[in-house]
This record gives C-alpha cells, sequence and structure tokens, in this order.
C-alpha cells in the first residue's frame, strides 16, 4: 500500500482499524469506493458500540441505578461531543436522531408546522438529495407553500447569480447541502448563508456528505439548522443528529409524542420536557450515540488536517486516472478546490449498471444509480451515474485499480 | 474481445450475442395501431421500458419497444419481442414463465430450445443483482397482454 509524501496519514495504519476492509471479493482484495452510500466502521467503535452493551447497557434520564447512571452519561457526553464536532456553542440544542432524513423531516414537521403558511417559500437547490428535497414537498403540500429552486452550472455549481430572483420577501427558508453526494461539489455555505438571512430566511444545511470530509463550523458558517448521519463517518446505521440554533430549537413545538418528551402528564394534556428531550420522544439510539462520540474522537485522533490532505491527494489522482479513460465524462466541478473525492462518471455505450457489475467482478465495490437525486439526474441529462467515492482509508493504488476496472469496461462495451 | 476469464463469469454475463443485441436492438420503436402500450420502470434502478403490441386473432402480429437501461434489459427487450412476434400470445406467455424460470436458476429452462436466443442471457441468474434487469421485458409483456384482454 503506497503511502503519499505530501499527506501525512499513516495509511496502511489507518486500514488495519477497519477489519472489513481486510478481505477479498471476487477473488482479489476489496476496493471500497462506496462510502458515499455509507462508510466503513472502526474497530474503535464498534469496540465502543460492544461496550456499552456489554457493560453499560440501560435505559437513560429515569433510573436511579448506576447503570441508567452510566448511559445517561454516555448519551449526553455524546451530545457534548456532538456539539464540540460541529463547534456548536450549546449541546442543548443538539438533538440525536436517525439520521440526517429524520433530522430534516423533524424541521420540517416542528418548525415548518409552526412557521411555513400559504404563498410562503422555502428555496432548495436541483441538486438536493431525496431527502432534502421530498420533506419540503411534503410540507408544501400540506401549507401551500411554494418551492423554489437554485440551479446548477455546467461544472455542478449552484448558480448564485440566481439568488437575487430567487429569494424574495416571502422566502421563510433556505435549505441546501453542503456537500453534494451526486456531484461531490463543496458549496459557498457561508455565503449562501449571508444572502438567506439578508432576505429574512432561516437556512438549514444537510451535512450528510460533509461531516466525514471537510471541517464543519456551524458558527462560522452561520447557519439554523445542521442535520448529519452518523453512518457515513465511521458511526453506527441509525444514528445521527441535528443541531439548532438554540432561541429557534426552544420554541419548537414537538413533533413525536411518547416517553421521555414530557414535563407533567395528565390524561387529557401534557406540558413537555425542554430541548432537547422534548425532541427526542422514546427510547433513544444510547449505544449509537455513544458510538458516534467513539468516532468523532476517532476521527479527531486521527487528525482533520490529515485526513483533508489525504482525501485530497486521493482527488487530485482519481480526478487525473479517470480523464484518462477514452469515452468517461466525470461530473463535478473542473478545480480540485471546489469539490471532494467523490467521482460521478458517465461512459459512453456502458450504461452504469454494466460499469458497476464488472467493477464488481474485480472486487471494487462503487454505486450504480440516480443516488437518491431523480431531479439532478434529469438536469444532467443522463438516466443515472457511476459513483465512486473515498474516505481516508483509500489509496491511491485503489483508484488505479478503478481505472484498470474502467478499461475492462471499454473493451467489452467500446 | 478478450475478457478477463479470472474474474466471475463476466465472459458468461456478456456474451457476444447480447452485446449485439445492445448495440443493434430489434423491433426498437412504435406499434401504430397497437392494442396495448405499457410502461414500467425499476424505481431501483431506473430502467425503463415502453412496449407496444398489436393482437389479431390472439396472435402478437406486431410488437416494439423503447426506453433506456443496461445492457441486460436492453438485450433482453430485443430478444424477448424478437421470441414472441407472430406467435400466439399464450405461447408467449409460456415463453415468459419458461424464461422467469431460467432467471431463477431452474436448469431445465435453461435447457428448453424453445426460448431460443434468450438462452444466452442464463448467465444472469448468477448475477443476482440484474435478475431483475433481465426480467423487466418479459413483466411488461405480460401486463401488455392483460391489457389488451380487457
Amino acid at each position: 500500500m503506497s503511502i503519499t509524501a505530501a499527506s501525512a496519514l499513516d495509511v496502511a495504519s489507518i486500514r488495519r482499524q477497519f477489519p472489513v476492509l481486510d478481505q477479498d471479493v471476487s477473488g482479489r482484495p476489496l476496493v471500497y469506493l462506496d462510502n458515499g452510500a455509507t462508510a466503513q466502521r472502526p474497530a474503535a467503535v464498534l469496540d465502543a458500540l460492544r461496550r456499552f452493551y456489554e457493560m453499560d447497557n440501560a435505559n437513560v434520564h429515569r433510573g436511579i441505578h448506576e447503570l441508567s447512571r452510566r448511559a445517561t452519561d454516555g448519551y449526553e457526553g455524546a451530545r457534548v461531543r456532538v456539539a464540540e464536532f460541529l463547534n456548536a456553542p450549546d449541546p442543548k440544542s443538539v438533538v440525536f436522531t436517525r439520521g440526517t432524513t429524520e433530522s430534516i423531516n423533524l424541521v420540517a414537521n416542528a418548525w415548518g408546522g409552526a412557521n411555513i403558511r400559504a404563498g410562503d417559500e422555502i428555496v432548495l437547490t436541483v441538486m438536493e438529495h431525496h431527502s432534502n428535497l421530498i420533506p419540503w414537498q411534503m410540507l408544501a403540500q400540506r401549507t401551500g407553500a411554494q418551492l423554489r429552486f437554485i440551479d446548477i452550472d455546467e461544472q455542478g455549481r449552484l448558480r448564485l447569480d440566481m439568488l437575487d430572483d430567487v429569494l424574495t420577501a416571502r422566502t421563510r427558508l433556505v435549505a441546501f447541502n453542503h456537500v453534494s453526494n451526486s456531484l461531490g461539489t463543496i458549496n459557498p455555505v457561508a455565503e449562501l448563508t449571508r444572502r438567506a438571512h439578508d432576505a429574512g430566511a432561516l437556512v438549514l444545511i444537510d451535512g450528510a456528505q460533509a461531516a466525514p470530509h471537510v471541517h464543519v463550523d456551524v458558527q462560522a458558517i452561520g447557519c439554523d439548522f445542521y442535520a448529519f448521519s452518523g453512518h457515513k463517518m465511521g458511526a453506527p446505521m441509525g444514528i445521527g443528529a441535528l443541531w439548532g440554533r438554540r432561541e429557534i430549537m426552544d420554541e419548537l413545538p414537538p413533533w413525536m409524542g411518547g416517553g421521555e418528551m414530557v414535563d407533567l402528564v395528565e390524561l387529557s394534556h401534557a406540558t413537555y420536557a425542554p430541548v432537547p428531550h422534548r425532541l427526542e420522544a422514546g427510547t433513544p439510539n444510547v449505544g449509537g450515540a455513544v458510538a458516534l462520540a467513539a468516532a468523532i474522537d476517532w476521527l479527531e485522533g486521527v487528525g482533520r488536517d490529515a485526513i483533508e490532505g489525504h482525501e485530497n491527494t486521493l482527488l487530485r489522482h482519481g480526478m487525473e486516472r479517470l480523464r484518462g479513460v477514452e469515452g468517461l465524462r466525470l461530473f463535478g466541478p473542473a478545480s480540485p478546490d471546489e469539490r471532494i473525492a467523490i467521482f460521478p462518471f458517465a461512459m459512453d455505450g456502458a450504461h452504469p449498471h454494466d460499469v458497476a457489475t464488472i467493477l464488481d467482478a474485480h472486487g471494487i465495490a462503487i454505486r450504480a444509480g440516480h443516488h437518491c437525486t431523480q431531479p439532478l439526474m434529469r438536469r444532467l441529462g443522463v438516466p443515472a451515474t457511476t459513483r465512486a467515492s473515498c474516505w481516508l482509508y483509500n489509496t491511491t493504488d485503489e483508484l488505479d485499480r478503478l481505472a484498470e476496472g474502467l478499461e475492462e469496461v471499454r473493451r467489452i462495451f467500446a | 474481445m478478450s475478457i478477463d476469464r479470472s474474474t466471475p463469469d463476466l465472459g458468461g454475463l456478456y456474451q457476444e450475442v447480447i452485446l449485439d443485441h445492445y448495440k443493434r436492438p430489434r423491433n426498437r420503436g412504435e406499434v401504430d395501431p397497437h392494442d396495448a402500450d405499457v410502461h414500467l420502470r425499476n424505481p431501483t434502478c431506473g430502467d425503463e421500458i415502453r412496449l407496444q403490441l398489436r393482437i389479431e386473432d390472439g396472435v402478437v402480429t406486431d410488437i416494439a419497444f423503447t426506453g433506456d437501461g443496461c445492457s441486460i434489459s436492453q438485450a433482453s427487450s430485443s430478444m424477448m419481442t424478437d421470441l414472441v412476434k407472430g406467435r400466439p400470445a399464450e405461447e408467449g406467455l409460456a415463453l415468459a414463465r419458461r424464461f422467469t424460470e431460467m432467471m431463477h436458476g431452474v436448469d431445465e429452462a435453461a435447457k428448453d430450445k424453445q426460448l431460443g436466443q434468450a438462452r444466452v442471457l442464463q448467465g444472469v441468474a448468477k448475477f443476482p443483482a440484474r435478475v431483475k434487469c433481465a426480467l423487466l421485458s418479459w413483466e411488461a409483456y405480460q401486463e401488455a397482454l392483460k391489457q389488451a384482454d380487457r
């Protein structure tokens, strides 16, 4: 395994911490390049999850006994770690969810239900994942609000020149991804936030693809809501978080009722707990939260700068190799400064599913399809794309194997 | 064409005749007038087919398809239309059942000469993620017969 001098990351040592990577697929060492869909978990995270269930498992908040105290400490400690991870000023406005999708649905239901009226406008972009589109469609259908969209340019970058037209006095919310899952574009989130605020709108950012790769600082961005998922950054599936500005979160009505979220309950009515618990009905995913905190610890132990440096090496190497494949069209920004190491592409004469099957036969895991961005696929004029997406354990050798696999696609289909 | 034989069955999947039907599909287009017009999509992968056919005295006298999809779905559509065109609709239905059995790994079905050229798709059965691609056009055919019956 080659380690590039430019990165301070010891990739060989990192890879040894991911048990799943050490296997053969189709008779060759697995090359896992489907990190945009879900990443793998390091042993430290799996150990933390196991340790919770083996040693500390109990329900949180209500118990007086030792195990409940430990579970509560683990759960609330994880909330503090998430706040630190996002540089959020106040852990109390971090709500645990199943992931980005649930976080956005929470805002659409609780905030949207209380604040959106007929004629209001919600501004989205054409590059949104269905998880940052459908909840707003549903809200618009319920309330009579209108959805408006920021388009992209030929390189898959948001057209900021449209903002003057799209943002109006009726705009209540602007919601967009930090990094596009289908293009790899890193959006100018601070600038977008400033423009939205100037128009009097709130800002929600879908950070699902950003959290594993780029430094997230909600105070520097200035946004009002930030959502992300654990499973794309080394934590288990089924845990994620929503951060919201405290004064907004304090005003949010509950969106699900049940245990954990109440203050005083009568048969006919109840009063509710303050945030965050008001928004966390039912037994939470305590093990998941503990493991998410372990993933944050692990990532910060590796070092955000080292991760970004290594991924930048992968990005530049991958772009060069893929551009060398005849008949391959790489989507997303031409400049590596504007994207992360996600490689979405189309190949002349070869459908993405055929590309995926041939690469799978070479032990290479990539994704083919619409990537939950059907409107974006139509915008790009393709039925589907093939996407290779990297994380910190990938190597330039693996991208070479990807390029070799694509040469075989060419041999079969050209 | 050289296919690396060390990779699992890729050669069996992407045979010359399949690639030929993919690159030069038969019966691509529309049927006018038609007795059935069916549009099927596979939401997980985006493959889609629009199938039109005409039936006269119980015989499929014309059939054609349009749509987008992978090599397997397009080749299967091309072969299916070739196979059922000019045949009694009922015979085509029996072939649809036979083809479906072949996709589910039934050996006798794969040996059934009635399936003609479509037998080359038997290799797809070894790629479970791709079986639905091969079946889409046959599902559209069965749906079209139901529609024509109404």
